[in-house]
């Protein structure tokens, strides 16, 4: 198995776990902000990339595939230390606290999440909004979304929507109740790409 | 990727915030397994199962074909049930046409409306305008003017038809082939001769002309009709499906029986071993390895009724238009 060897002026190598999920729009969009996607379904390929994006889906769905061949605890290992950027299923999937119901999760962002928060699909949306990100105000999409209903030590909240975080950074974790990767603006996604280069640089 | 679809590229943001959401739910479901549910404990099992979906509807079509009768909407109560139980998104089904079907779905909070050739239609000319709905629809698909024709009256997501309630793939596969042999065969053309392609597939030149460009359909395309196995779900898979619809394969003993899940502790686990295996089989759809680990986990399989052994008339394929 190939160890990840991207240098600094590479294409960092970042996986998608593709259990189910919209993995080929992440796939997609990491292209676009410069980044080389894999499609990630087993445990072993963990090892064979800089950084991991937990896409949209069906978070109960994407526990019981990992429940499977101790992909579990992989990953819970994996994202401990690696860039990873979880979008609504993986948001839900990286916070330290699920309800609604609850559920197991990766605990690696400090957040409390409510799952399906946001009402059914019928109160899906598109909001535009401003974020700490630089430029423009952002398009967000929200399906089916999760709220983060509480945010502990070391969360920096780059976007609200009614006074509820929806775009989140601890140290190397993104997190975003939404889905970048069903516009076609890709700052969210280039400031992952930056964040896994940025890691691949250091010493 | 085979089993790459480009969310961004077809529908771009001009084409309206609906169904730009509608089609955004059915790329949530890319790679998972939609079951067939006729009660609660029916639902909590597809979803400890790791069912991305569930279609909540009173008889299952192998079921309908069996016992005959009008098959309409599953009653309101049950659909509401099923909503109240699972946190995964709920499907249900409408007749052909039947427009105040899917107005009653819309008010009762179903994610997805699924038109379909398994009820009895209710028009023998037009589809249900699809664009008026905010709630999104799948409709079936036997080629690709059919799902054209679909998609131009709103469907966010296509299914081949296959045929419902047998069991047996055949016909899954055959739509499934002929609508990317079709796609296929359109990338080729020239754009002087898409015109009269539109004109062939029966579907408006748009639409033609995004699939020459792309490929692809501009929705997710799912398989639904037949499918009984996690062989049947990973050679679905491997033709070009998105996900997979299972229908009678996993809550039914005999054709017209279900297993009893509410009573039966063994034939609640057999039900159980079917939707789990369905559901690692669809995700791991290109390793034979795991397709062999998990198959040899099932216990029973829907007993099925050959294809070729029903007669035109009885057909549910050929129902839509």
């Amino acid at each position: 198995m190939k160890k990840s060897e991207a240098g600094p002026n590479e294409s960092p190598r970042v996986g998608v776990l593709a259990i189910q999920g919209d993995y080929d729009a992440h796939a997609q969009a990491l292209r676009e902000a410069g980044a080389e996607p894999v499609l990630i379904r087993k445990p072993e390929q963990l090892a064979e990339i800089d950084g991991l994006i937990i896409p949209g889906g069906e978070s109960t769905t994407f526990l019981k595939s990992l429940e499977r061949d101790g992909f579990l605890g992989a990953l819970r290992e994996f994202v401990q230390t690696k860039p990873t950027f979880g979008t609504c299923a993986g948001c839900i999937l990286l916070a330290t606290e699920v309800t609604h119901p609850p559920q197991t999760s990766l605990g690696a962002l400090n957040v409390a999440v409510e799952r399906n928060a946001y009402g059914r699909q019928i109160d899906s949306s598109i909001h535009t909004a401003a974020t700490a990100l630089p430029g423009s105000p952002l398009e967000m999409v929200y399906i089916r979304a999760p709220r983060i209903v509480k945010t502990g030590e070391g969360v920096k909240v780059l976007a609200e929507r009614d006074g509820f975080p929806v775009l989140v950074e601890q140290g190397h974790i993104l997190a975003a109740t939404f889905h970048p990767e069903l516009s076609q603006d890709r700052r969210v996604h280039r400031r992952f790409v930056d964040l896994v280069r940025a890691r691949l640089t250091r010493p | 990727m085979a089993d790459s679809h480009n969310a961004n590229g077809i529908f771009p943001p001009a084409s309206g915030a609906s169904l730009r959401l509608k089609v955004g739910l059915a790329e949530m479901l890319k790679g998972g397994v939609i079951m067939d549910v006729m009660n609660v404990e029916q639902a909590r099992i597809a979803e400890e199962a790791g069912a991305v979906s569930v279609m909540a509807l009173e008889r299952v079509p192998a079921m309908i074909r069996a016992e005959g009768g009008v098959a309409r909407m599953a009653n309101p109560k049950l659909i509401r049930e099923i909503i109240d139980t699972v946190s995964i998104p709920v499907m249900a089904k409408a007749r052909i046409g039947h427009f105040a079907e899917a107005q009653i779905l819309q008010e009762l909070g179903v994610d997805f409306i699924d038109e379909s050739e398994v009820l009895t239609p209710a028009d023998e000319a037009h589809h249900i305008d699809k664009h008026a709905f905010k709630t999104p629809f799948v409709c079936g698909a036997r080629n690709l003017g059919e799902a054209l024709r679909r998609i131009a009256e709103g469907a966010a997501m296509i299914r081949t038809k296959g045929e419902a309630g047998t069991g047996d793939v055949v016909h899954a596969v055959q739509h499934m082939r002929q609508i990317v042999r079709e796609m296929k065969a359109l990338t080729v053309l020239s754009e002087q001769e898409l015109y009269a392609a539109a004109k062939e597939h029966q579907a408006p030149y748009e639409l033609v002309r995004m699939v020459a460009q792309a490929g692809k359909l501009p929705v997710p395309n799912f398989s639904a009709g037949g499918i009984a196995t996690p062989a049947d779900a990973a050679l679905m898979m491997q033709l070009g499906a998105e996900a997979i619809f299972v229908g009678s394969g996993i809550f039914m003993k005999e054709r017209a029986t279900p297993l009893d899940v509410e009573k039966n502790p063994r034939e609640r686990e057999e039900a159980m071993s079917r939707a789990k295996a369905i559901v690692i089989a669809t995700t791991h759809f290109n390793d034979p390895k795991i397709l062999a680990e998990v198959s040899e986990q099932v216990t029973g399989t829907m007993k099925g009724l050959s294809a070729a052994a029903i007669e035109e008339s009885q057909l549910l394929q050929t129902r839509g238009w």
